[in-house]
């Protein structure tokens, strides 16, 4: 007995070693769903779909870039190694080129003895939090083991050219005059709230509306509120953080949108609304057209609108940030959603997007509008 | 002129290596207890004192004694001879306000008196705001503070001009008198942006100051679109942007674009630019194209599929 005991302690810690190496025993797995993430790295030759996917997941995730592009199978001859590649890490400063592949979550969606179709559900880690991008993958039985096929077309290379560009910009100058008071005032932009409408979602309060820059210059916008209870004491303030168009030309309406986490909208008995707005340099450029934009539900049966981001100046806008508003048939803002486009919007080039709505609340829109962040890299 | 008070109180001599802070609290205290030991006067308040003007104050008896000056941001005390003046500074006076003179000797005495500001030599003048949309009324308004060479506020009425000069315009002026060292005005804004020259100036000396408040466009008014197909797809743009009383509207502005066809919507954010706003919309069906600009919305156009 004396000896059996770390016997048996060994045997179960090399078991559960085993078990931990091999993912068998993740309890997050939902059946008929493969999860992964960087850590086994076991690339044993795919006898099943879902292990060819795996594997090819898993270089990718470890950035094995030879080893992942040599066993996928290329419908286009256009797609090199580097075309291949980019895909994965972004380039041109995108949100993809700052991001990591956490790890994914894989579903059969179709197979036979020949082909199989896999929806995976990739979780990337962001400068911006994290982000799920879903991604159908096509498979194909060759020989005795499948391999996933490459069919995604290489990202179009923007042809040299000369774009007339004169756009406006506007300079703060600090005067030079002495420190004679009330010499050097310039008053901040008047910027004003024009909607505001707070409702319970599933993770707790959310204020949300619009604002409006009513001057003749930029602001630097940002949108405080402060729940107040019946006693008139705090619950909680927020701030729109990165969920409004921070920089607003004259006459610009951004929506704004405040979560209130784990806060219950009925303990609530007023919200008080402030909006900060200082002066900022800024330029009109680029202009970003908001194209096809649709409410329709995507294939996870999510209501989204999507569109197509169209960058119509000469600047690369690395990170595009979209942000919607929705009406109801009043007229009044229901929802404000927003998401990040993973590619760089090129001069002359477009981008999909897509942001989600509440299923709840996709029956009650009648409209919408939408606004476009833009984050460049030579303006940071 | 504040009233002063003559008081006297047995105290004890105070310490020759007293710092200055402490001076303050022994002095106030020494000031109160010759509130509370009122007796004969023996020293007289200078007469008329203004700020930053040497003066005197007379003490009777003979003898050394201690005295103390405190006031707005001064206090000191230095030994001095009873029977003669004690001699105040233009220095030790600078500060327009209450002053209080205290000496002790066995006994403390003391008077208060007011030095009143000088002569204003500068003006502070404050505008609102530095932007003024054209037409508004009571848009803008004007602050000004008469102040002495030592900075203290002129609280005697005085007399300001302030003067508003438009572009194109005569020049408009009002004559205000100051109350308890303030003058102000209100106005409307003009009808022409530009800048509006603002003056405030003191008549009877040689002091001016100028603010410019620059008059801007209002909103955009009767916004109007017009727009064609192209091979790319539509081209939109309004006819040059003016406000209500005809300004243009400021290069920069948002105007947004929207063009509904069927389902689908396009929307462009486009700045004026030379007086008109542009975009290039995509949409190829019939559609529906409006312009707005911030809260004012323009007229619909409809074109027909391309």
């Amino acid at each position: 007995m004396r000896r059996a005991l770390p016997i048996i302690i060994v045997a179960v810690t090399v078991l559960l070693m085993a078990v931990g190496l091999t993912g068998a025993g993740r309890s997050s797995g939902t059946v008929g769903i493969a999860a992964g993430s960087a850590l086994p790295g076991f690339s044993t030759n795919a006898a099943t779909p879902e292990q060819a996917l795996s594997n090819f997941l898993i270089d990718v995730q470890k950035r094995n870039w030879d080893r992942a592009f040599s066993s996928v199978e290329r419908t286009n001859d256009g797609v090199n190694e580097q075309a291949f590649v980019q895909e994965w890490i972004g380039s041109n400063g995108g949100l993809r080129a700052f991001s990591n592949l956490e790890g994914y979550d894989a579903r059969p969606l179709h197979a036979t003895d020949a082909e199989a179709q896999m929806r995976v559900r990739l979780h990337w880690s962001t400068p911006v939090g994290p982000v799920e991008d879903v991604r159908d993958f096509r498979l194909a039985h060759r020989g005795d083991a499948w391999k996933v096929v490459w069919d995604e077309a290489p990202v179009p290379n923007v042809p040299s050219q000369i774009i007339p560009v004169n756009y406006l910009r506007w300079d703060l100058v600090a005067g030079s005059a002495g420190e004679e008071w009330g010499s050097r005032n310039v008053d901040a932009p008047h910027v004003r709230i024009v909607s505001m409408n707070a409702v319970d979602s599933a993770e707790g309060s959310v204020v949300m509306g619009e604002v409006v820059n009513e001057d003749t210059i930029p602001a630097f916008v940002n949108v405080n509120a402060t729940l107040l209870d019946a006693a008139g004491s705090s619950i909680d303030d927020e701030t729109s953080f990165d969920k409004i168009l921070h920089v607003l030309l004259p006459k610009q309406v951004s929506p704004y949108r405040i979560d209130f986490p784990h806060v219950s909208l009925s303990k609530v008995k007023n919200v008080h609304m402030d909006v900060k707005a200082t002066l900022v340099p800024a330029s009109s450029d680029p202009v970003i057209g908001v194209m096809n934009q649709k409410l329709d539900t995507d294939a996870q049966g999510r209501a989204v609108l999507h569109g197509e981001l169209s960058n119509q100046s000469g600047q690369t806008v690395n990170i595009p940030h979209v942000i919607a508003s929705f009406y109801d048939n009043n007229g009044k803002v229901v929802w404000v959603s927003d998401g990040y486009v993973e590619r760089a919007l090129l001069p002359q080039e477009s981008e999909a997007f897509a942001v989600e709505i509440p299923k709840s609340l996709a029956g009650k829109v009648q409209s919408f509008h939408v606004v476009v962040n833009q984050y460049s890299l030579q303006k940071s | 002129m504040w009233s002063s008070t003559n008081t006297v109180c047995k105290s004890r001599k105070s310490p020759r290596s007293l710092r200055v802070g402490s001076l303050v609290l022994s002095a106030s205290l020494v000031c109160l207890a010759a509130m509370g030991y009122a007796q004969d006067a023996d020293l007289r308040a200078p007469s008329a004192a203004v700020a930053g003007t040497a003066n005197s104050i007379v003490t009777t008896g003979n003898g050394t004694a201690t005295f103390y000056l405190i006031g707005p941001s001064v206090a000191f005390k230095r030994e001095v001879r009873l029977g003669q003046e004690i001699s105040l500074t233009a220095k030790d006076l600078q500060n327009a306000g209450k002053y209080l003179a205290i000496v002790c000797t066995g006994s403390c005495q003391s008077v208060g008196f007011f030095a009143a500001p000088a002569k204003p030599v500068s003006l502070t003048f404050l505008v609102h705001p530095s932007r003024a949309p054209v037409g508004q009324n009571d848009m803008i308004s004007g602050v000004a503070l008469p102040f002495d060479e030592f900075h203290n506020l002129v609280i005697v009425p005085e007399t300001v001009d302030f003067q508003l000069t438009a572009k194109d315009s005569a020049a408009v002026s009002r004559r205000v008198t100051t109350q308890d060292g303030i003058a102000w005005f209100h106005t409307s804004s003009g009808r022409a942006a530009g800048p509006l020259q603002v003056a405030a100036s003191l008549n009877d000396i040689d002091v001016s100051v100028r603010r410019v408040v620059q008059q801007v466009a209002s909103d955009p008014c009767s916004l109007h679109i017009k727009g064609q197909r192209t091979p790319k797809g539509i081209v939109v743009e309004t006819e040059p942007v003016r406000d209500c009383t005809g300004n243009p509207v400021p290069d920069g502005t948002v105007v947004t674009f929207t063009a509904r066809d069927g389902n689908e919507t396009d929307t462009v954010d486009a700045p004026i630019k030379q007086g008109v706003a542009r975009a290039q919309l995509a949409a190829s069906g019939p559609v529906v194209i409006s312009a707005a600009s911030g809260v004012v919305m323009g007229n619909e156009l409809r074109l027909g599929p391309q």
